[in-house]
């Protein structure tokens, strides 16, 4: 490592680089360091927007520093690639809805870990049979859990575009078939690890992670994306952290470790939330089968209904009402409906809250964005269950809004559910609770919500967006009335 | 010896994130994972050595193919992570009225 100057010009030489190589890494530990500020930003609210964009600074230091590398000799192709991917991205960012975020970032998900494959394979044509052993261990586990992700991730994003049918789709064997896939992989990644120059080992295994990616994510259900949303995120982190391992680059292994840990945490926070286990979720095919043990109890009940005049006086003079929104609501874009009759409460001298359930929506935190797009303020966001609950307990009126699973009762009381053990709000706890709901269907779980024949339950059936709008009325006619 | 010093890099930043993620609200998951998905276009860096360097035309191609990947990764993922972040209001006082 160390190089003894032979002659003044080496010398020069030498210090040259050295000065350069200093920049250089003194970028990246700068950017290392803003990644690692702009994600604590994120653990409170009013900080999050500056702390984002310094992250965002970080990134293009740690850009500049690369683009002073000594093993770049060409720019041209560079500022191509630069440019095309800021055409590309731009308009996707600033176009995309805020409904379709699970989507937009599966998506993108699969386009940087394209990148880290294609990387990893460029290394490893560079390098051929001579490189070490440690990296071409790590060569392989970037385009293992590279290619691995671009696959996966087309396919969440397929299931939560609806391109690909959201059932989850299974055959005989399917677990053994991705087992054995699985274990040729690692059979060859062994191969790879012993004998670098062994090329068919290695194109064999980026072409079975290509494969995997899409034969895991088949038997998922569209309701499950969110997990396999969070998982992709902490492998694509993988990637590029076994990038930074092959290359030798720090700032890549940092900014890797951080989203490899982030996506694991929301993945196991979204398991408990949804109450089945990280491997349940995985090799369960859940919404295949949906269990019949709550369809067989007492059929014949009727759910009583209210008329929009009578719901929009109770809900006119509720004192304290909080409204369950569910991802029926997005679907049905009732967000500003929903904030226009939030501030009629309020002028009315009411008070309003939202319990926002940690899986409700397509993704951790789906719904809090999408009412906050609508205008209405975090301090109205309940996003803790147990604090929703005590809410719950005084308030007049509860307004379910196209949820389902996320309020049924069984997930405390019926230990045969499929939901038991799930945590779960208890609007039935407030003095009147209204459903709006789009049809007498179940929910996402297939599973029949006895809430909706509760005492204190009255339906309004109809599109959500529509339903507000008519009790928005209503509550306007009241006063008129006066 | 490098790679051992590269697993300690790792394993702290690991430890880092945990304890950093774990304190995030449930409020900002959603920002949080298109911040990381951001933050993992960090790819860019290896993407624009392999467009760059001198390693033939399949290489450059390939690496071309991902500098456009990798950047698409960076400005939509850094972009749409500030505009959900800007969508979200503080409370003004007067939507706490029963406080």
């Amino acid at each position: 490592m160390i190089a003894l100057p032979l002659s003044v010009e080496a010398a020069a030489a030498a210090a040259a680089l050295g000065v350069r190589d200093w920049v250089i890494q003194l970028a990246y530990l700068a950017a290392s360091a803003l990644f690692i500020l702009g994600l604590r930003s994120l653990t409170k609210p009013a900080d999050a927007r500056l702390g984002m964009q310094q992250a965002a600074a970080g990134m293009l230091f740690a850009v500049i520093g690369t683009l002073l590398d000594a093993n770049i000799v060409t720019y041209q192709w560079i500022l191509v690639g630069l440019v095309l991917g800021t055409a590309l991205g731009y308009p996707m960012a600033m176009k995309i809805e805020m409904t379709s975020m699970p989507q937009f970032i599966a998506f993108s998900h699969a386009f940087g870990a394209l990148a880290a494959t294609l990387v990893g394979i460029v290394e490893y044509r560079h390098l051929g049979g001579a490189m070490p052993t440690g990296v071409a261990a790590a060569l392989s586990f970037e385009v293992l859990f590279g290619a691995l992700t671009v696959t996966g991730s087309l396919m969440a994003f397929g299931k939560l575009q609806e391109l690909i049918t959201g059932r989850p789709i299974t055959f005989q064997g399917q677990n053994a078939v991705n087992f054995l896939m699985m274990a040729v992989a690692v059979v060859c990644f062994v191969m790879v690890v012993v004998n670098p120059a062994n090329t068919a080992a290695f194109y064999t295994m980026v072409a079975l992670a290509f494969l995997l990616g899409v034969t895991m994510v088949l038997p998922i259900g569209g309701g499950d994306m969110p997990v396999v949303v969070s998982l992709l995120n902490s492998y694509a982190g993988l990637a590029a952290s076994a990038t930074g391992f092959a290359i030798g680059n720090n700032v890549l292994i940092i900014a890797g470790a951080l989203e490899g840990a982030g996506g694991f945490i929301l993945s196991i926070l979204m398991s408990k939330a949804m109450n089945r286990s990280f491997a349940n979720v995985l090799f369960g095919a859940f919404g295949s089968a949906p269990t019949a043990s709550s369809g067989a109890k007492g059929p014949a009940k009727e759910s009583k209904t209210i008329s929009t005049e009578d719901a929009a006086m109770q809900v006119a003079y509720a004192g304290s009402v909080v409204i369950v929104p569910g991802y029926g609501m997005a679907v049905a874009q009732a967000q500003h409906t929903c904030r226009e009759l939030h501030e009629l409460i309020q002028k009315k001298g009411g008070d309003v809250k939202y319990a926002i359930h940690p899986v409700a929506g397509r993704m951790p935190g789906h719904l809090n964005v999408i009412l906050s797009e609508a205008g209405i303020d975090y301090g109205a966001l309940l996003t803790d269950v147990d604090d929703a609950n005590r809410v719950l307990q005084t308030a007049d009126v509860a307004i379910i809004i196209g949820a389902n699973d996320i309020v049924n009762p069984d997930a405390e009381e019926d230990k045969a559910s499929p939901l038991y053990g799930m945590p779960i709000f208890r609007p039935w706890t407030a003095k009147t609770v209204f459903v709006i709901k789009r049809g007498k269907g179940t929910g996402f779980s297939g599973v029949e919500n006895p809430l909706f024949f509760r005492d204190n339950t009255l339906m309004l059936y109809g599109d959500a967006k529509g339903v507000l709008g008519n009790l928005i009325k209503e509550i306007k006619a009241l006063d008129e009335g006066h | 010896m490098t790679q051992i010093f590269q697993l300690y890099v790792f394993l702290l930043a690991g430890f880092v994130g945990f304890i950093i993620i774990q304190r995030v609200p449930p409020l900002l998951h959603t920002p949080l994972m298109s911040a990381t998905n951001a933050i993992s276009g960090i790819s860019l860096v290896g993407a624009l050595v392999a467009a760059g360097g001198k390693y033939g035309t399949l290489s450059t191609i390939l690496g071309v193919i991902a500098v456009v990947c990798a950047t698409t990764n960076v400005v939509a993922g850094f972009l749409i992570t500030d505009r959900m972040l800007a969508m979200f209001k503080k409370p003004d006082g007067k939507s706490e009225s029963g406080k």
